[in-house]
């Protein structure tokens, strides 16, 4: 086991130099210029010198390989580069900004693992009953609602009901944990909506793939009761696809945090990289694009583990 | 007859009228109709039928193992020991599954959990049922994986499902059923899935088990052999009824329903040489949504008339033995005239075709490589799989060659080589004089045909009858223009026994030995001299399975067709084949004509082989001396240095271990590759 973790966290580094060098040339390839963008906001009028002469100051006149050495040189150290904007290092800011959307998501997975394991099993356990066909329309709801118009529709309802939203001051989940988890329960309710879906509907249909397996019907002739027929001998075995989906999912997770931090005002990195893209900060985009490569890539490690650990044949393939 | 000895006459389960409908969008199915049917205390009961004739239905739904939902069962009475099943509650069922009444299923490989350890799985039912703890639990998982023959059995404990071989698997699966000492075990079709030397073996355990520990085994089984050599009774279904029951001794002797003497006669025999064409029972069962009144069998049945609109009754009595019933009105002209039910032997059959001379395939020293990667940690390494390894042999115009093993022996790799639907790794194919490569097989292969083991898969879903069998006449241009290939359609149609109107059907609609026939007409069209033909009938009910096989020597008469047959079934082979190959991982073992293999086989596998397949009777089954391998078969990835069988041969000495035996003659036509053959004769 010990090995095979090992082995899969070695995999990570090429997939993450892989990434590094997409990014870095992929948001080279965008249009615009956001030194004569910055320029233009500070004085009004620039001639093509002052940029130019802020470009060179900036490193952005050297050759693209030199540029891509400096990158790749910075990366194992932790530097990312400094923010053509601000002109501090962005690992500063992200670091500023990442832990709100660090809780947000985690907040979000574990809302929508809450929601979706009832529902899924529900459905699975009732199926073809009013209650399985209820969490069916709930789930496709799911899917098919975009998180941001959720995230809206959640507003128009507390403004319509409460009267009142949340406070837009984040308190500290580690000075005042319960109002910050009130703060954060419906931006995190708006994202994880579709995630809950998926899950759910995913978990429904390998529950009752599995509880057509043969061993569940070992396990019945046993004479086991039915809880430990359906949750030792069907649930560990469902669970293997639903981790896999949970895993795959956190990535469509972050894209649903940029619109939801906009549309709930939350200074996370999913706002900030909202502003990257309107300054066109490119150091700053590459290093959020990495940042949440690399999340996306460590859930995925978690993933294959706890998939190693739940199913032996994995562990023992050496 | 031994059904007596050693068995408490009392009646452990006693069923009456047991009927279980499915409803299903087509209508609802009566699966089990009317069924009644006694088990004794301690007594080994066999179930025989066809698919779809209810046997599984039936044990499920004693078990009440069936789904609630679709499934609707009633009963007069199940008396299982003493109390009527009927009025058991939910819970007081789910007490006695696994306790007093146990289960072992088909597919060892799924039937056990693959996320669980062995262990764990054993130990289930004894801290459910006997409330042991875990220390208790695991020193009797440990006893009981001793009792059903797994070394090691502290270790294995802690494995899981995946480290075991099949028929491990069906031993621990074994060991479950056995854990709380029921009082009865249902077996349903425990040995299908495996290779006939494990078969022995798992069969063997079953009965000892019985014996020693005085267990009722309810064996539900497709396979008349097995029903010879371990029932002491036996109940014949057929659509959804027990049609004859009674002492295995007094129905093999004297069937006195015209379906068992069909599945009786349509078997050929391990034990004996031809006796000319197979007897087959005509059509396919009735479909359950609408069955036929009165007799089910009436429309296959050789001797039915107005009588059988009636409905049979279900216990008459064979004037024989009070304990042999029948449910069929023509009884006394079956046992009169059961030589000649189905026709009688027609002794011009009795021999095979003449072959001609000529060499048509000619292999030599063929090699099938494959090449896989073995993870060691961090490293790898590759490893060739010897699937074929230098395996020499003939095959004449006209002949049919048998090439039999286990799982695993090459058959099936060597077809494919010859074939070239895997490059060969070494060796040389010759096929009507031309040595095949890469260039010329292209030319070859209308004259080289194959049909595969499993009809449902092999042909393509989504393109009518007409179309598979006129697509390789389109791209081997055999007619010109759709018309004449139309007709060349409708002749291989009716030349493989369907009707030209078939042509319009798609796969799903026809059945399994329907698409059989398919497969073969697709092969004919191309008028091949050759045709390999891999496993073709054992995805086959036996009835059907003789009808494929009379198919095939039918074609063979009329084209001079030549056939490789790969086949695990020894008996099959023996029936239809001129010469046989055994083959053992990779290897042969011996190759010589059919009857000389059969009655006087000189290699070590090849008689364990013979001794480890059940012969349908039981007078001959229960004086017959047998030597059961062994251990299973070893790993293809890591093959026995010297001669690969030394790992199980009970005549192996040091020298086997390090030298591999040559394939050397013994008489003209028979050649054996041991090196203690002298001894062994």
């Amino acid at each position: 086991m010990l090995k095979y973790a090992a082995k899969r966290f070695l995999l990570v580094i090429p997939t993450l130099i892989s990434v590094a060098v997409l990014v870095f040339f992929l948001v080279r390839v965008v249009p615009g210029d956001v030194i004569e963008v910055k320029l233009q906001g500070e004085f009004g009028d620039v001639t093509p010198e002052q940029v130019y002469k802020e470009r060179l100051r900036l490193g952005l006149e050297d050759p693209i390989h030199i540029q891509f050495a400096n990158f790749m040189v910075g990366l194992p150290q932790g530097d990312l580069g400094i923010s053509l904007v601000t002109e501090r290092p962005v690992m500063h800011e992200i670091g500023d900004r990442i832990g709100v959307s660090i809780e947000l998501a985690l907040y979000a997975t574990l809302l929508s693992v809450l929601i979706a394991f009832p529902l899924g099993i529900g459905s699975a356990l009732y199926r073809g009953t009013w209650f399985d066909y209820l969490i069916r329309v709930v789930t496709i709801g799911g899917l098919a609602v975009p998180s941001f118009w959720f995230g809206m529709l959640i507003i128009m309802a507390l403004l319509a009901t409460v009267g009142t939203l949340p406070s837009l001051d984040l308190k500290s989940i580690f000075e005042e944990p319960l109002a910050n988890l009130y703060t954060l329960f419906w931006p995190a309710l708006s994202v994880g909506y579709r995630y809950a879906a998926v899950i759910a509907r995913m978990l429904r249909s390998s529950i009752l793939e599995v509880l057509s397996e043969d061993y569940i019907r070992t396990a019945r002739a046993k004479g086991l009761f039915e809880r430990v027929v359906i949750v030792k001998h069907g649930l560990r075995n469902a669970l293997l696809p639903t981790i896999t989906v949970v895993g795959l999912e956190f990535a469509f997770l972050i894209g649903g945090l940029v619109v939801t931090e906009q549309v709930f005002n939350i200074n996370g990195v999913g706002k900030m990289f909202v502003e990257a893209v309107q300054y066109n900060d490119l150091t700053m985009l590459q290093g959020l694009v990495l940042v949440v490569a690399s999340s996306f890539v460590v859930i995925n490690v978690i993933v294959d583990l706890l998939y190693a650990a739940l199913d032996p044949r994995i562990r023992f393939k050496s | 007859m031994s059904q007596t000895i050693g068995v408490d006459s009392g009646i452990l389960l006693d069923v009456e009228d047991l009927a279980v409908e499915f409803e299903t969008a087509a209508g609802s199915v009566r699966a089990v109709d009317n069924v009644s049917f006694q088990v004794r205390k301690g007594e080994f009961l066999a179930v025989v039928g066809e698919s779809g004739c209810g046997k599984s239905v039936t044990a499920l739904s004693l078990m009440r193992l069936l789904p609630k939902q679709t499934a609707r069962v009633s009963a007069k009475k199940i008396m299982f020991d003493g109390v009527d099943l009927n009025n058991l509650s939910e819970r007081e069922m789910r007490s006695l599954r696994g306790q007093h009444m146990s289960m072992i299923f088909q597919e060892p490989m799924t039937s056990l959990n693959p996320v669980l350890t062995i262990g764990d799985q054993i130990t289930e039912p004894l801290i459910t049922h006997l409330r042991m703890d875990r220390a208790a639990a695991d020193a009797r998982a440990a006893e009981l994986l001793e009792m059903v023959g797994i070394p090691d059995p502290k270790r294995r404990l802690n494995q899981y499902p995946h480290q075991f071989s099949g028929g491990m698997r069906q031993r621990a699966m074994i060991a479950i059923g056995l854990a709380c000492e029921p009082k009865l075990i249902i077996a349903d079709e425990p040995t299908t899935a495996l290779d006939v030397t494990i078969q022995a073996q798992i069969l063997e355990l079953l009965k000892d088990i019985s014996d020693r520990l005085g267990i009722a085994v309810v064996l539900i089984t497709h396979n008349l052999g097995v029903v010879a050599a371990y029932a002491d009774r036996v109940n014949v279904m057929y659509a959804a009824r027990i049609i004859e029951r009674g002492p295995a001794a007094a129905i093999f002797s004297a069937p006195a329903h015209p379906y068992t003497v069909g599945l009786m006669r349509s078997v050929p025999r391990l034990d004996k040489p031809r006796v000319g064409r197979l007897a087959t029972i005509e059509g396919m069962p009735p479909n359950l949504i609408s069955p036929p009144t009165g007799c089910r069998f009436r429309d296959r049945c050789p001797i039915a008339d107005e009588e059988c609109l009636n409905e049979p009754l279900s216990v008459i009595v064979v004037p024989t033995s009070d304990d042999h019933q029948v449910a069929c009105w023509k009884r006394d002209a079956v046992t009169a005239g059961a030589k000649t039910l189905y026709g009688e032997d027609d002794p011009r059959s009795v021999e095979l075709v003449k072959h001609g001379d000529e060499t048509l395939l000619r292999v030599s020293g063929l090699k099938q490589y494959f090449k896989t990667t073995i993870r060691d940690g961090f490293k790898t390494h590759n490893v060739d799989i010897k699937a074929v390894d230098d395996i020499s042999f003939i095959v004449r115009s006209g002949e049919t060659v048998g090439l039999v093993g286990e799982s695993g022996c090459g058959k099936t790799s060597a077809g494919r080589a010859i074939l070239r639907l895997n490059d060969p790794s070494g060796g040389e194919v010759e096929f009507d004089g031309k040595l095949l490569d890469k260039n010329n097989i292209a030319a070859v292969r209308a004259d080289m045909q194959v049909i595969f083991q499993d009809p449902f898969s092999s042909l393509n879903p989504r393109m009518k009858i007409g179309q598979i069998l006129e697509e390789p006449i389109k791209v081997h241009k055999l007619r010109d223009g759709k018309q004449a290939r139309l007709q060349r359609v409708s002749e291989l149609l009716l030349q493989v026994g369907l009707y030209p109107y078939m042509a319009d059907r798609y796969p799903h609609e026809l059945s399994g030995g329907q698409r059989q026939r398919v497969g073969i007409a697709r092969a004919l069209a191309l008028e091949p001299k050759l045709i390999i033909c891999d496993e073709p009938v054992s995805a086959l009910d036996v009835s059907v399975q003789a009808q494929i096989m009379n198919l095939l020597e039918d074609l063979q008469r009329d084209l001079g067709l030549a056939y490789v047959f790969i086949a695990h079934d020894l008996a099959v082979v023996r029936h239809i084949s001129h010469r046989v190959i055994v083959m053992y991982l990779g290897k042969v073992m011996e190759i010589g004509n059919s009857n000389e293999i059969y009655e006087n086989p000189k290699h070590p596998y090849t008689k364990a082989l013979l001794d480890a397949a059940p012969i349908p009777d039981p007078e001959i089954e229960r004086q017959r001396v047998k030597t059961i391998l062994e251990g299973d078969i070893p790993s293809p990835l890591d093959p026995p240095a010297g001669c690969v069988f030394s790992t199980r041969c009970p005549l192996v000495t040091d020298e086997c271990k390090t030298k591999i035996p040559l394939l050397t003659e013994h008489s003209v036509s028979h050649s054996v590759a041991c090196i203690n053959v002298r001894v062994a004769i």
